[in-house]
């Protein structure tokens, strides 16, 4: 299956966060009262005003003494989403996959409320968010109006360092093995793209994926 | 930046210390990524895992304000073992001059220390001269009293052991930052500095600047690809504002500021024009008389006249041996000496050192003038906390005015170059432009010196023809910038009639034919038209100088120095790093530091650093208020009892004040953790534009104050609670962030905590924001440029216990 992809390369991400803004902007949502809890990661998580969040995490390490991780995370855009699958069993085609892949949240999620909980919990990533100001299911779509009309998503054009990227599935696949077998070439043989055969946003990771993000165990 | 952001690709070595290029400058990491794809190593030093360390191949802490110990340390290591480039040393510096019987220095000062003024008497450090003039050399660099010997003893003191018990840094990690940096020494590689306010606000900033720019010296790194020492300017124009004369020791292209004691235009330019008698020396500001006719002449236009030494009688002069700088009119404005004041584009409420201080002045005011996008902790500062608005009588007026985008007209980025803005949105009602505001204004007060007044032929004699209709034309002044021929002039065979612009500063005349309001920015604005509106890709050199983008000072030269980018033969020293080469009839690339052939051809060339007055750059700078070479002090508060490198404990010539707010507290067990403040990206300066924004406030809501995980525990403080930090100045509350990115440090064999808080917060906006971090910071400043020391001074932090 052809269409869009994003490649998203951690080790060049210095959590700017322009991706997290940019998203915000185009999808003209307001900012959440926030506190400083303890962490430069503000909203804590994704919600329904926040589809793409920088995640921050920090551990110890052997070499620099410390390893801070930046985890720029939205939708997947699964080739085969579960929660499609999951919603179809309600409502047929209240999710939908476009033409380039995006699996876009139709009006038709506004019938997916009692769902809404099991419809996040199929998702490996947590991501559907069920918004009380749309009455319905959102996330990231891809940016699909743009992307449609020839433009890249705001996120990656807001990229300044070439982390986050979004192109066709050959030029995405080219550009993160080049950029895995340099980052083995840096970090001693470390690194891996994360779920390349099931997603449309590809990771280049260099240590544990727990270290980037919480993963239910 | 001698240098500009895109250079920073074709770097070996590049070294992020005084500044956080990750958080501050994201973009410049587009360039420093490029670089290390190609194998380049990324060193990042700071006292706190920031998010540039992050990003480097190697992280080396250190306390701050111990910069030139660890530089000073890296020094001895390149001179010990031999890591420099000898022949750019000895011909492109002034390693191989002898320096006169009269210097020394003894136990942290040099000759010529006079205790009393706290000045030094600079002529003690003066080079021997010849029966020409000309300073003596010893290129062999064997001489015990040239440069590079006297270098070498200073630096021998500045040992691992010594370095790492002042800094903190393991002994072991200052030798790994050593060696991958000093192998940039080698002939065909560069290895370039990315600094900011981490090495700048110190009381001794200037030095820590220094001690960088003489190890690139030493290095060969200077005027060449992927080299220089680069200033990551804070924000977008700060260049072009220096370049403009905001500050007030000098006038437009570093003019330096007239005192009392030139009364005459011939009294200034016999004080301030450089000589030499090295036939071999360019000494470009010879041509300062030009520089300084030509200005006035902008400044004065047709009642500038010989007779009147070109109005220099009109323009203000400085009082001798008195500053004017940030400190000091705050100092001044506390005890009174003045009543009216314009904060223009700025909120020093916030901005500046001891808060406090800066608040309490303002209030002695009878008028302040406010000019800034949103209401701000200036503008109400007589409604901030601890006023009692009835008993303060300052009037302060907010003028609205439009933002950079809301107007046409040029920026000057770090790396030199003027970019053309033209105009993206109109303004909201109301609001104007600052040119606007400033001609408006400006004519009012002309109008009321036509009535008469004090002294009022500067007013009435300004130039204004450049102004049509009350109208400020951001284009006409960008010309008067560049300059015009005053009359029909004829150099070289070629007539240029009255009223043409002037082609470049070469053609700058000192009999008033011409005029310049910045002699630097003289090219910028031609008949060929608006140089800085360029926007072409072409990049014949391929090295991303891009001659024909924007345009670039001086000259649309790329890199500055860059004839010190060859050997003597004129050929590039890295040949895969070309910018510059004699092609035996003439120079191709960038634009040359002057077209002399080179060095090998003794009777025609000059020597590369053509602004020196013999040609060579300074690694013994002996015009710096301080010393000669870089020597580590204490700041002015820290937590060591002693200096390890001498028994002078803190740079004797640093500007300290004595009013009763301002207090410095050192080895005070009250106040025992070493602070820092620094800015996150999300928020810009302090905040006065970001803290309206919602989806940046969203992402960094409120202050908080880094702090490791041991002095956490230590002061039981967990992550998230709400603290109290203090010093001997103010208070504020933050919120902790318990974090392994600072660690504690080992000074002298004792365990020293530092804290950092970012100072983009104030008390205005949100009401739960907490205030500036400058409540906490000290009024001291460097002897040089009295810059203050708001990156190294003592706090205390408690537990307040509520959550944030």
């Amino acid at each position: 299956m052809a269409g869009k992809f994003f490649f998203v390369d951690t080790t060049r991400c210095t959590a700017c966060r322009g991706c997290q803004i940019a998203c915000k902007q185009w999808n003209k949502q307001p900012a959440d009262k926030t506190k400083q809890y303890g962490t430069y990661q503000n909203p804590p998580d994704l919600n329904g005003n926040t589809f793409r969040l920088v995640r921050f995490m920090e551990h110890p390490s052997k070499v620099n003494s410390m390893v801070w991780y930046f985890f720029t995370e939205a939708c997947r855009h699964c080739l085969a989403p579960p929660c499609k699958k999951k919603a179809d069993q309600v409502k047929k085609d209240a999710i939908i996959v476009n033409d380039f892949g995006a699996v876009l949240y139709t009006k038709g999620t506004k019938d997916l409320k009692r769902a809404a909980k099991a419809i996040k919990q199929a998702c490996p990533w947590s991501i559907p968010t069920w918004s009380d100001k749309e009455k319905q299911l959102v996330k990231c779509h891809m940016c699909h109006e743009r992307v449609a009309a020839g433009l890249k998503t705001a996120c990656s054009k807001a990229c300044p360092t070439g982390a986050l990227n979004f192109g066709e599935e050959a030029e995405m696949k080219a550009l993160a093995n080049k950029r895995l077998a340099a980052a083995k070439k840096k970090f001693g043989g470390k690194g891996e793209i994360l779920d390349i055969e099931d997603v449309r946003v590809l990771y280049l990771i260099i240590d544990e994926q727990i270290k980037y993000r919480p993963v239910a165990l | 930046m001698t240098n500009h952001w895109i250079d920073i690709r074709n770097s070996d070595c590049i070294l992020i210390m005084g500044s956080n290029a990750a958080e501050n400058h994201p973009i410049s990491m587009k360039w420093v990524e490029a670089a290390t794809d190609k194998g380049a190593k990324l060193i990042s030093v700071d006292p706190r895992f920031t998010r540039t360390s992050s990003k480097a191949d190697i992280y080396a802490p250190l306390r701050s304000g111990t910069d030139i110990a660890f530089l000073g340390g890296m020094m001895n290591y390149i001179l010990t073992n031999k890591k420099y480039h000898k022949e750019y040393a000895a011909n492109y510096t002034n390693a191989s001059f002898i320096v006169g019987p009269k210097y020394d220095f003894n136990d942290g000062i040099f000759a010529g220390f006079d205790s009393k003024a706290k000045k030094y008497d600079k002529s003690m450090w003066a080079f021997a001269k010849d029966d020409q003039g000309i300073p003596k050399r010893d290129l062999t660099l064997m001489d015990p009293r040239c440069v590079f010997q006297l270098m070498k003893k200073h630096y021998e003191r500045y040992t691992p052991e010594t370095v790492s018990a002042i800094t903190g840094t393991p002994a072991k990690d200052l030798k790994l930052v050593w060696e991958t940096y000093a192998a940039t020494g080698a002939v065909d590689k560069t290895g370039t500095i990315m600094y900011a306010m981490g090495w700048t606000q110190h009381t001794v900033g200037v030095q820590n600047i220094r001690m960088m720019a003489m190890i690139q010296l030493m290095l060969g790194n200077m005027g060449r690809p992927g080299g220089g020492v680069n200033a990551l300017r804070g924000e977008s124009n700060v260049q072009g504002s220096t370049d403009h004369c905001l500050l007030f020791h000098i006038w437009p292209g570093y003019l330096g500021t007239p005192n009392a004691s030139l009364p005459t235009l011939a009294a200034y330019n016999e004080k301030n024009t450089p000589k030499t008698n090295d036939p071999l020396s360019a000494n470009w500001w010879q041509h300062k008389p030009k520089y300084m006719a030509s200005f006035l002449k902008a400044m004065f236009g047709q009642a500038a006249t010989a007779k009147n030494d070109f109005g220099y009688s009109w323009m203000p002069k400085l009082d001798v041996g008195k500053p004017y700088s940030w400190l000091d009119l705050f100092d001044e404005m506390y005890k009174g000496t003045f009543q009216g004041f314009f904060a223009w584009g700025q909120n020093p409420a916030c901005s500046g050192a001891n808060a406090n201080k800066t608040r309490q002045a303002m209030a002695k005011l009878d008028w302040m003038v406010n000019v800034n996008l949103f209401d701000n902790e200036t503008a109400s500062f007589w409604k901030g906390p601890g006023m009692e608005p009835g008993d303060i009588k300052t009037e302060v007026f907010l003028l609205p005015c439009v933002t950079s985008v809301e107007k046409e007209g040029s920026i000057t980025n770090s790396g030199r170059w003027s970019q053309w803005r033209y105009q993206a949105a109109k303004p909201l009602k109301g609001c104007k432009p600052d040119g606007e505001i400033m001609v408006e204004l400006f004519e009012k007060i002309r109008e009321l010196y036509k009535d008469g007044g004090a002294f009022p032929e500067p007013i009435l004699n300004l130039r204004w023809d450049f102004v049509k209709n009350s109208k400020f034309d951001a284009h006409a002044v960008a010309k008067l910038i560049n300059g015009y021929f005053e009359k029909d002039t004829t150099i070289k065979d070629t007539t240029y009639k009255k009223g043409t612009l002037v082609p470049s500063f070469a053609f700058l005349q000192d009999d008033g034919s011409t005029s310049s309001a910045n002699w630097l920015y003289c090219n910028s604005y031609t008949e060929k038209g608006n140089m800085a509106a360029r926007r072409d890709k072409k990049d014949p050199t391929g090295m991303g100088l891009y001659p024909e983008w924007s345009w670039c000072w001086p000259v649309n030269r790329r890199i500055i120095y860059n004839r010190a980018a060859v050997d003597l033969n004129g050929k590039p020293w890295s040949k895969n790093k070309n910018i510059l080469e004699w092609n035996g009839k003439k120079w191709v690339g960038d634009v040359p530091d002057g077209g002399w052939p080179p060095m090998v051809d003794q009777a025609k060339t000059r020597r590369p650093f053509i602004m020196k007055p013999d040609g060579v750059a300074s690694v013994f700078g002996p015009g710096r208020a301080d010393g000669p070479f870089p020597e580590h002090y204490e700041p002015i508060e820290c937590p060591v009892e002693k200096n390890l490198m001498s028994g002078t404990f803190t740079n004797p010539t640093a500007a300290i004040y004595g009013t009763d707010t301002d207090v410095y507290k050192t080895c005070d067990p009250r106040f025992p953790f070493v602070c820092t403040t620094y800015r996150v990206t999300e928020h810009w300066q302090t905040g006065i534009l970001t803290r309206w924004q919602p989806w940046l406030l969203e992402t960094q809501p409120q202050l908080f104050v880094e702090m490791s995980l041991e002095l956490a525990k230590l002061k039981s403080i967990a992550n998230g609670e709400k603290c109290k930090v203090s010093s001997g100045r103010g208070m504020v509350e933050a919120v902790a962030m318990v974090t392994g990115r600072f660690k504690p440090f080992t000074i002298m064999g004792q365990t020293i905590h530092q804290v950092g808080l970012p100072w983009c917060y104030g008390w205005l906006q949100p009401e739960d924001g907490g205030d500036s971090a400058n409540l906490l910071t000290p009024s001291a400043g460097d002897p040089n440029t009295r810059i203050p020391e708001t990156k190294a001074f003592m706090v205390n932090v408690e537990k307040i216990g509520k959550r944030g």
